[in-house]
C-alpha cells in the first residue's frame, strides 16, 4: 500500500474558458504578476521563473511579438507532452492565449516534435474552435512541426528551426524574449508550463503557491518507465521522495533510477529517499528505473550513443566530447585502455560542462559521471 | 521535363504557395516534399531553391540536419524502431530480429523491392508503452513480434 497520493492539478478536471475568463478580468500586468507571485517555474527543466519570462517579453518595445509552445519533447523518459496534448488540450491553448494577451503578442506556435505528427489531425480541429473564438484582443494559433532533432528542445534551437534553419542553439543574449522568432521578441514555454498557467489564473497565485515546496511550488507531471508495475504520466507535489514515487508505481528489486532524463543524474539506492524538487534531485519530470537485473555499463552506452547522435555538431566539446566518452567507455571495456583513463574522461567531462554552448552538452557528463560513481565495480572494474 | 518533374515541380510551387515563400517556412515545404515522395531528391533541392531563393547548399544544410528528412530515395516505407532504453528494455531486440528476419534486410538497409527500409530512431516518447516504431509517420506502440509481423503484412497489402 502506497504511503503517497497522487496530487491532482494539471491532470485536474478543468472548467473550459475558465482560465480565459480570469485573466481577461484582469489588466496584462496583473496576470503577470499573479503568476511572479504564484511562484511558478518553467516545467521544461531550466525552471526559469515563469512570470518574470513574460515580464521581459511584456516590457519588450518591438510590437511584433511571438508566443511559442514547446512541444518537442525529447528528453528520453518523458511523455507527460503527448498526454496532456491529447487529453488537455484545452487548458495547453487556453496558456498559450493567456501569454499572448499579458505580453501583448499576436501569434502563437506549437512546434510539435515529428514523432507526434500523428497527434496533428485532432490538435488542429482542436486549435481551429480557438481560432475561431471571439478574443478581446487578437491571438491566432497554429502548428510547427519538428523533423526528428532532440536538440530542437533547446529553445534557441528551436527558433532557428522555426526560422528555416539547422537546429543550432544561439550564443546568449539576446535571450529569446529579445531576439527570437524571425529576429522579434519571443516567448518560449514548455506544453506543462501553459497548462498549469491556466489553473493558476483559475485558482490563484496563493492556492498554487501552498503546494510543493518553499523553493519549489506547484506540482510536477513524472513520466516513469523501465522497471515498474504501472508505467505512466503521475502527479505529484514537488518535494516528493524518489522512494514514494517508486513505491507508488511498484517498482521492485529497484537497482537505481534515472532522474531527469538523460541530461538528468543517476540515482542509486542510498540516495532514494532524497525529494524531487528544484537544488534536489532534478525535477525534469523523466524517470526511468533499472531493476536488479540490468547492466549498468549497457544503460550507459545507451545514452551515450543518444547524445553522440543527437549533438548539433556545431560546438566542438559537445560535439567530440560525446563521441570520445563513448569511445573511451568502450575501450576501457574492451581492456584497450587502462582504468586510468577514467581520470582523462572525467577531466574531459569538467571541459564540456563548463564550454558546450547549450545545455545538451553541458549536461551530458551527468549521466556518465553519475552512472560510473554510483556503479564503478560494474562498470570500470570488471 | 518528365512528368515526373512536372509534378514535383507543381508539388513544390504549391507548397510554398501555401505555406509562404519566406525562410522561415523552409522546413513545413521540406516535410511537405519528403511526405509525397518519401525523400527530397537533388531535383527537390533545385526546385525548392528556385522557388524559395534560398542556395541549394543552404537547404541541403537544413535537410540533412533533421532525422526525418531523407535525402536519398530510402523505399515506400520507412520503418523506424526505438532504440532508447525504456524501449531496449521493453524487449527492442526482439522486435528487431523479427523485422531483419521477415524483411530479409538488416537495419540501415532497403529491400530490394524498394517496400521497406529499417533504421533506429531516437527516443520517441512512447516510453510507457514500449516498444516502439514509426512507419513513415505513423507510430505504433507497445509491440510484439506477432503484432510487428502483422504490421509488415498491412503494408505490403496496401501496396497492392
Amino acid at each position: 500500500m502506497s504511503t503517497i497520493k497522487e496530487k491532482k492539478v494539471v491532470l485536474g478536471s478543468y472548467t473550459a474558458g475558465s482560465g480565459l475568463k480570469a485573466a481577461f478580468a484582469m489588466k496584462p500586468q496583473e496576470v503577470i504578476q499573479l503568476l511572479i507571485d504564484s511562484g511558478l517555474r518553467g516545467r521544461g527543466g531550466a525552471g526559469f521563473p515563469t512570470g518574470l519570462k513574460w515580464r521581459f517579453a511584456a516590457n519588450q518595445k518591438e510590437p511584433v511579438k511571438t508566443v511559442i509552445c514547446n512541444a518537442d519533447e525529447g528528453e528520453p523518459g518523458t511523455f507527460k507532452d503527448r498526454v496532456l496534448l491529447t487529453e488537455h488540450i484545452e487548458k495547453v491553448l487556453e496558456g498559450m492565449i493567456i501569454a499572448g494577451y499579458a505580453t501583448g503578442a499576436a501569434e502563437g506556435f506549437i512546434y510539435l516534435r515529428g514523432e507526434y505528427a500523428f497527434m496533428l489531425p485532432v490538435l488542429e480541429s482542436e486549435i481551429e474552435k480557438f481560432n475561431s473564438k471571439k478574443l478581446p484582443f487578437s491571438f491566432k494559433i497554429s502548428v510547427r512541426m519538428g523533423a526528428g532533432a532532440y536538440v530542437c528542445g533547446e529553445e534557441f534551437a528551436l527558433i532557428e528551426s522555426m526560422n528555416g534553419n539547422r537546429g543550432e542553439p544561439r550564443n546568449k543574449p539576446p535571450f529569446p524574449v529579445q531576439k527570437g522568432y524571425l529576429e522579434k521578441p519571443t516567448l518560449v514555454n514548455n506544453v506543462e508550463t501553459f497548462a498549469t498557467v491556466s489553473h493558476i489564473l483559475v485558482n490563484g497565485a496563493d492556492w498554487f503557491a501552498q503546494l510543493g515546496t518553499d523553493k519549489s511550488k506547484g506540482t510536477k507531471l513524472f513520466s516513469i518507465s523501465g522497471d515498474v508495475q504501472r508505467p505512466g504520466v503521475y502527479e505529484f507535489e514537488l518535494g516528493v521522495r524518489l522512494s514514494d514515487i517508486l513505491e507508488f508505481v511498484g517498482a521492485e528489486n529497484t537497482k537505481s533510477v534515472q532522474v531527469g532524463g538523460f541530461s538528468g543524474v543517476n540515482v542509486a539506492k542510498d540516495q532514494f529517499d532524497r525529494p524531487i524538487a528544484f537544488g534536489e534531485l532534478p525535477p525534469g519530470g523523466s524517470i526511468i528505473v533499472f531493476n536488479k537485473d540490468r547492466n549498468m555499463l549497457k544503460v550507459l552506452k545507451n545514452i551515450l550513443e543518444f547524445f553522440e547522435e543527437e549533438s548539433c555538431g556545431q560546438c566542438t566539446p559537445c560535439r567530440e566530447g560525446s563521441y570520445q566518452l563513448l569511445k573511451g567507455l568502450e575501450m576501457i571495456e574492451k581492456g584497450e585502455k587502462s582504468v586510468r583513463y577514467y581520470k582523462e574522461l572525467v577531466t574531459l567531462c569538467e571541459v564540456m560542462k563548463d564550454s558546450a554552448k547549450c545545455g545538451l552538452g553541458q549536461s551530458v557528463p551527468n549521466p556518465f559521471l553519475s552512472i560510473i560513481e554510483n556503479f564503478k565495480d560494474e562498470i570500470l572494474y570488471r | 521535363m518528365d512528368c515526373r518533374t512536372g509534378a514535383l515541380v507543381s508539388f513544390i510551387e504549391r507548397s510554398v504557395k501555401d505555406h509562404g515563400a519566406g525562410r522561415e517556412n523552409l522546413l513545413p515545404v521540406l516535410r511537405d516534399v519528403n511526405d509525397e515522395f518519401g525523400y527530397v531528391s537533388g531535383s527537390a533541392l533545385i526546385e525548392i531553391s528556385r522557388v524559395m531563393d534560398i542556395s541549394i547548399g543552404e537547404i541541403h544544410g537544413v535537410a540533412t540536419f533533421y532525422s526525418f528528412i531523407n535525402v536519398e530515395n530510402k523505399g515506400s516505407y520507412v520503418i523506424r524502431l526505438c532504440k532508447t532504453i525504456s524501449c531496449d528494455m521493453k524487449g527492442k531486440e526482439k522486435i528487431e530480429k523479427t523485422l531483419e528476419r521477415e524483411l530479409g534486410i538488416k537495419f540501415g538497409e532497403t529491400s530490394s523491392d524498394g517496400l521497406f527500409r529499417l533504421e533506429y530512431s531516437n527516443c520517441m516518447g512512447m516510453c510507457d508503452k514500449g516498444p516502439a516504431m514509426l512507419v513513415n509517420n505513423k507510430l505504433f506502440d507497445s509491440l510484439t513480434p506477432e503484432s510487428v509481423l502483422d504490421i509488415v503484412s498491412e503494408y505490403r497489402r496496401k501496396r497492392l
